[in-house]
């Protein structure tokens, strides 16, 4: 029990997708400029995320590695982040709309998050168990979340903010989320994996 | 060569079966017309004006949710904008200047001297806020009509015109939006 609490603050906090391990970045720069989108973007990524690491494993362990095809992983992979989008997308459209608004426009644009992809193929290299799968997953996307709500949450105080002309805009952001990857690399060494 | 062959046969039969599932998923779950689209058209005003561009409110509120620009609904005003904004998800747009209602509200007027009573304006109006018979002299009726102009083209000896309303105890409305707030440093 343990490690798997260990392994979710390790994935949340130290090994933080985005500030450290820098994937999915177009997200995190692309919809966080209002802090309600990315919530929702949040909520949609936590979902497809853990859903696509718990069917990678799967794929890998009980489709690719006995017929010894470890090479498709890849590509199967982006078929099961695709597959698992699109059917997300259909069954949020058909049974919540007001949830379907929140999440609607954010769903396709997940398939090409990169940290999607990232978590299934980490899953793979670190030797990930079932369980710990889902973990990682999760943590990840609680990760991305975690820091796309307080990255946005900032962006619109600097929306407000009196920033010189030359940093206005996509510039200050950067700076922003540049302080915001060192602040993170603190916890280095908070949990040792 | 065998290698390759399973290879093929895995992924590919991999892609049938999601493949099915999604079929399945998509005849399963199918949704009957966009909710968003009467989300948004249950945000219009329902004048049916056209000042947008498209033949009524209806087809703007498709539009919208297929992207069109959120600031072009003149009788909805900064209001609706609001609204839509928030509902899609985007930021406020100022209203579109082609759209402008710089004089304000205005009601249509017919200078019932100068009217032919050829129902024209009757057919154009899409609140049925015109009273009248064929070569009877018609009227507005003032509190149906929304000012959104579509009479006035009709007619044909230009017996109608906007006039803005004047306001009174009546219709006076506090108006915060209009105050400008700066922020001071």
């Amino acid at each position: 029990m343990t490690d798997y609490l260990l392994l979710l603050i390790g994935t949340v906090l130290v090994n933080n997708f985005v500030l450290v391990q820098f994937l999915g970045l177009c997200p995190f720069m692309g919809v966080s400029s209002r802090t309600e989108t990315a919530i929702g973007m949040s909520f949609a990524t936590t979902f497809v995320m853990t859903l696509a690491s718990l069917l990678s494993y799967l794929v890998t362990t009980y489709i690719l590695a006995p017929l010894n095809l470890e090479y498709l992983t890849t590509m199967s992979f982006i078929l099961v982040i695709a597959v698992v989008v699109q059917f997300t997308e259909i069954v949020v459209h058909k049974t919540s709309s007001s949830l379907y608004r929140l999440l609607g426009i954010f769903l396709p644009l997940i398939t090409t998050n990169c940290a999607v992809l990232g978590v299934a193929l980490l899953n793979l290299r670190l030797e990930h168990n079932f369980f710990e799968s889902i973990v990682y997953g999760f943590g990840a996307a609680a990760g991305f979340s975690l820091v796309l709500v307080m990255f946005s949450a900032m962006r619109e105080k600097l929306a407000n903010a009196d920033v010189p002309t030359p940093f206005k805009g996509a510039a200050i952001a950067m700076i922003t989320a540049g302080l915001m990857s060192l602040a993170f690399m603190g916890f280095t060494g908070l949990v040792k994996l | 060569m065998i290698n390759i062959v399973i290879a093929i046969l895995v992924l590919g039969s991999i892609a049938a079966l999601f493949g099915a599932l999604l079929g399945f998923a998509s005849a399963r779950f199918h949704v009957e017309g966009d909710p968003i689209v009467e989300q948004l058209d249950a945000l219009l005003p329902q004048t049916q004006c056209g000042q947008c561009g498209y033949p009524g409110c209806k087809p703007y509120a498709q539009a919208l949710a297929n992207g069109e620009a959120i600031n072009k609904c003149a009788p909805g005003g900064e209001d609706t904008i609001k609204k839509i904004a928030d509902l899609m998800g985007v930021d406020v747009q100022p209203l579109d200047e082609n759209h402008e209602l710089d004089k304000g509200p205005t009601v249509a007027f017919i200078i019932e001297e100068d009217c032919i009573g050829c129902t024209k304006c009757i057919q154009a109006c899409p609140v049925d806020a015109i009273l009248g018979a064929a070569k009877q002299m018609h009227t507005i009726i003032i509190d149906e009509c929304t000012g959104c102009d579509l009479c006035v083209a009709p007619c044909p000896v230009d017996c109608i015109e906007m006039r803005p309303i004047a306001e009174t105890i009546q219709n006076w409305q506090w108006d915060l939006n209009k105050i400008a707030v700066k922020q001071l440093d």
